[in-house]
């Protein structure tokens, strides 16, 4: 497509929508799957009976569809699909390497999704948490990934821009990290070429450091500095304003990639893990707090002389609440990572809670924010559907999370001062099976919290869907968005 | 594309000139807060890295000054608690139970141990009041599979049933249909006797059969009127509470290829204190003898 407006003495670019087209509707679809089955498996642990004893319901084989399905399936095709926009937009130039190359990004990513959803329900497994693919199609994945990396690159190469943006400098780091984390934490062999069964080459104590650098490298690369990547572009063309500062920018994203990879052993405090390994993660936690909350300051700062448009601006509201999101996780993250709160809070549903407010305030609702600015622009409508209905969007999903992460702080602190409650003889006081007991309730919230969260996206996905069809439900309550001087498509 | 620094009219702050796709950037400085504190939180994780173990060297770390260890911490917390029982369980050790029970104080003690362990040990088969389900006993009844006095019950859980210690409760009831002792229609008469001995059916012609095969192949173990015999565990049919169940189908599939729960040996997880606890805590939970 033409973009309608260029700036003078610069030639059209005639942009591939079709690929982001294609990533924006995956991800809505698996945002739909991820979210029903994690609705699915909040109910089996408030009502176990429904494994109804099929070994392929069963929690342990569901709960990786369910982490999968949310991170790699919706986060990753949110990531591919806007950053495939943004650097284009950003470098003024078509996506390197042609259709067919970026066609084969997307089926060759869904393929290995599918593949992978489909392994864990038949009982394989890794068993590596967010690792859990065998090396077959992990080897299908760093296939896949290596041309998005060279995609990606290769557009930023023949860029027509002399810089390069803020955005595609965390895009990057996302990319290159990713696949270096992917390549080490799946060093296995196989026991045949020909079967699906493979041993790590990592074993005990380095083998769960190994894993842990992974795991929380994928929350530190593929969940924060990719979606920071995604904010760095939609706040400000949705506020039509600056970003707030260059110099932030600059200082937090390198603080961010080079303080982050550090921090993994936080996972295993109190545990075999040397107690030296435990410090340096502790501390380099503690150290990373004000490089994440540097993301913060620029999305929120950057609203500053905007804030009137969250009311004209649908999406705006979703990117602001997840900025918000992501500011109170990453002072969570920190303060959990001090041995002394881990001792309390390690094992509990506080860790759940925490990854949640992560997961769905600011992964998800960035997310969404993304795409609700973007449908519109890429199938060249107007404006939205119904901003009424992004608003009620926004309200459900919003209390949704709410619900969530209360129950989950409330469970969490409970089992935490439960499991290490003794009684006057030098005794427990509590057995396992009466915190079971105690944080059900907390778990029936937790799971309407996902039922509001679920019903939310699916408001969503209609909505979007009658955006792309050129329908308008409330043209005068939402005022076209060139009427706040915002021209979607323009590039100037 | 030439550069061209803007003054942005809201803030007051110059652009740093650049312009992508219509999105600019503001040179704002750091703010001042942000510094300070991620410079407080520099000096936080190197105050850490000095006063707790942290840098690696060839063969060993650095141990900090506080010469920290997570272990030495965590077996201080063990050890505080077990100082407050460690008089007591040593002496419920050595003690018969009539020296126990004669002591209010090791009563007290015992209860709590034996409260706490049993819930964590026992609570996933037996129920949290010993209730049992079907396959696993309910403790809180006077039906006893291997008796129901405290010592029988000691020694129940100290060797466990069908277990791989050498003292373990055994016996192993044949598969009279599985293995061609019995017919199925001779399995069905039994099945009948073994009724009116449940009190749910009344006597009719197979019942007759039935209790003649009964006394020939199972009350060499069951009792002549199935009242059971706990040299060998052998439950009591003349009964109200049956650990599988009381419905005819249910018997017929007992006789044909029983079923035989088995306990662990808890002597090897369970030190022999909290073991005596376990004991005079289920005896007490209603059924003991």
């Amino acid at each position: 497509m033409v973009e309608p407006l260029v700036s003078a003495g610069r030639a059209p670019v005639e942009y591939n929508e079709a690929i982001v087209r294609k990533f924006i509707i995956a991800a809505m679809f698996w945002a739909v799957v991820a979210f029903t089955v994690g609705v699915y498996l909040a109910s089996e642990l408030s009502w176990p009976q429904l494994n109804f004893g099929l070994s392929f319901l069963n929690f342990g084989r569901l709960r990786p569809v369910h982490t999968s399905a949310a991170i790699f399936a919706f986060g990753g095709c949110a990531l591919l699909g806007t950053s495939f926009h943004v650097v284009q937009r950003t470098c003024h130039a078509r996506l390197w390497g042609g259709d067919a190359l970026a066609n084969f990004i997307f089926w060759g990513f869904q393929f290995f999704i599918v593949m992978a959803a489909l392994s864990y329900v038949m009982g394989y497994s890794q068993s590596r948490e967010y690792a859990e693919p065998e090396w077959h199609l992990d080897i299908w994945l760093t296939i896949v990934w290596v041309l998005y990396l060279l995609v990606f690159v290769g557009t930023l190469m023949k860029r027509e821009e002399p810089h390069i943006y803020v955005a595609n400098w965390f895009y990057l780091s996302f990319i290159v990290t990713v696949a270096m984390l992917h390549l080490v934490n799946n060093a296995a062999l196989p026991v045949h070429w020909a079967g699906t069964k493979s041993y790590s080459y990592f074993s005990g104590a380095q083998d769960a450091l190994v894993q842990w650098w992974y795991g929380h490298n994928a929350v530190g690369f593929f969940l924060t500095a990719g979606f920071l990547g995604m904010m760095y572009y939609f706040i400000p063309k949705a506020a039509n304003r600056p970003i707030y500062s260059y110099r932030l920018s600059i200082v937090h994203f390198w603080s961010l990639i080079f303080i982050y990879i550090w921090a993994g052993p936080h996972h295993l405090h109190w545990t075999a893990l040397p107690d030296w390994a435990q410090t340096l993660g502790m501390a380099f936690s503690i150290m990373l707090w004000m490089p994440s909350w540097g993301g913060m300051i620029n999305g929120l700062m950057t609203l500053s002389g905007a804030w009137d448009k969250l009311r004209t601006e649908p999406s705006l509201g979703f990117s602001v609440t997840a900025v918000g999101f992501y500011g109170m996780s990453t002072f969570e993250g920190p303060v959990m990572s001090i041995r002394d709160v881990n001792a309390l809070s390690h094992y509990t549903d506080w860790g759940i809670g925490h990854v949640h407010s992560g997961s769905l305030g600011w992964v998800a609702f960035i997310s969404f924010g993304a795409i609700y600015y973007l449908v519109p622009v890429l199938w060249h409508q107007k404006a939205l559907y119904s901003a009424r209905l992004a608003a009620w969007h926004y309200w459900i999903a919003t209390l949704g999370i709410v619900f969530y992460i209360s129950a989950m702080w409330v469970a969490g602190i409970m089992e935490g001062l439960m499991w290490r409650a003794y009684d006057a003889n030098g005794f427990l006081q509590y057995s396992f099976s009466e915190s079971v007991v105690a944080v059900h309730p907390f778990f029936v919230i937790r799971m309407l919290g996902g039922v509001l969260f679920l019903i939310g996206a699916l408001m969503m996905v209609y909505n979007l869907v009658m955006t792309a069809r050129g329908r308008f439900a409330d043209a005068a309550a939402s005022p076209p968005r060139l009427a706040g001087g915002l021209a979607p498509a323009v590039g100037d | 594309m030439p550069t061209k620094i803007e003054k942005d009219e809201h803030s007051g702050t110059d652009t740093t000139g650049h312009v992508w796709d219509g999105v600019r950037e503001l040179n704002t400085p750091l703010p001042k807060w942000w510094v300070w504190v991620y410079a407080a939180c520099v000096v936080w994780g190197f105050a850490l890295f000095l006063l707790y173990p942290s840098i690696p060297y060839g063969s060993g770390y650095f141990h900090g000054l506080l010469g920290y260890s997570s272990r030495v911490e965590a077996m201080k917390g063990v050890a505080e608690m077990h100082a407050r029982h460690a008089a007591d369980m040593d002496r419920i050790a050595s003690a018969d139970f009539a020296t126990i029970k004669a002591d209010p104080k090791l009563v007290a003690t015992a209860e709590a141990a034996g409260r706490i362990a049993f819930a964590n040990n026992c609570q996933p088969c037996h129920g949290a009041g010993g209730e049992g389900h079907v396959g696993y006993p309910a403790l809180g009844d006077d039906v006893w599979l291997w008796g129901g006095k405290v010592e029988d019950i000691a020694a129940t859980i100290t060797h466990g049933i069908r277990s791989t210690d050498a003292d373990a409760r055994n016996s192993q009831m044949p598969s009279f249909g599985a293995d061609g002792q019995l017919t199925a229609a001779q399995i069905g008469a039994v099945a009948d006797y073994v009724s009116t001995l449940y009190g749910i059916a009344t006597p009719g012609p197979d019942v007759q059969k039935g209790a003649a095969l009964f006394a020939d192949n199972c009350a060499v173990c069951h009792g002549d009127k199935g009242q059971g015999n706990r040299e060998v565990g052998a439950p009591p049919l003349a009964a109200k509470v049956h650990l599988y169940g009381n419905d005819r189908a249910t018997i017929v599939a007992q006789i044909t290829r029983p079923r035989m729960g088995v306990m662990p040996n808890w002597n090897t997880r369970l030190d022999p204190a909290t073991i005596k606890s376990l004991a005079l805590y289920v005896h007490a939970l209603g059924g003991g003898e």
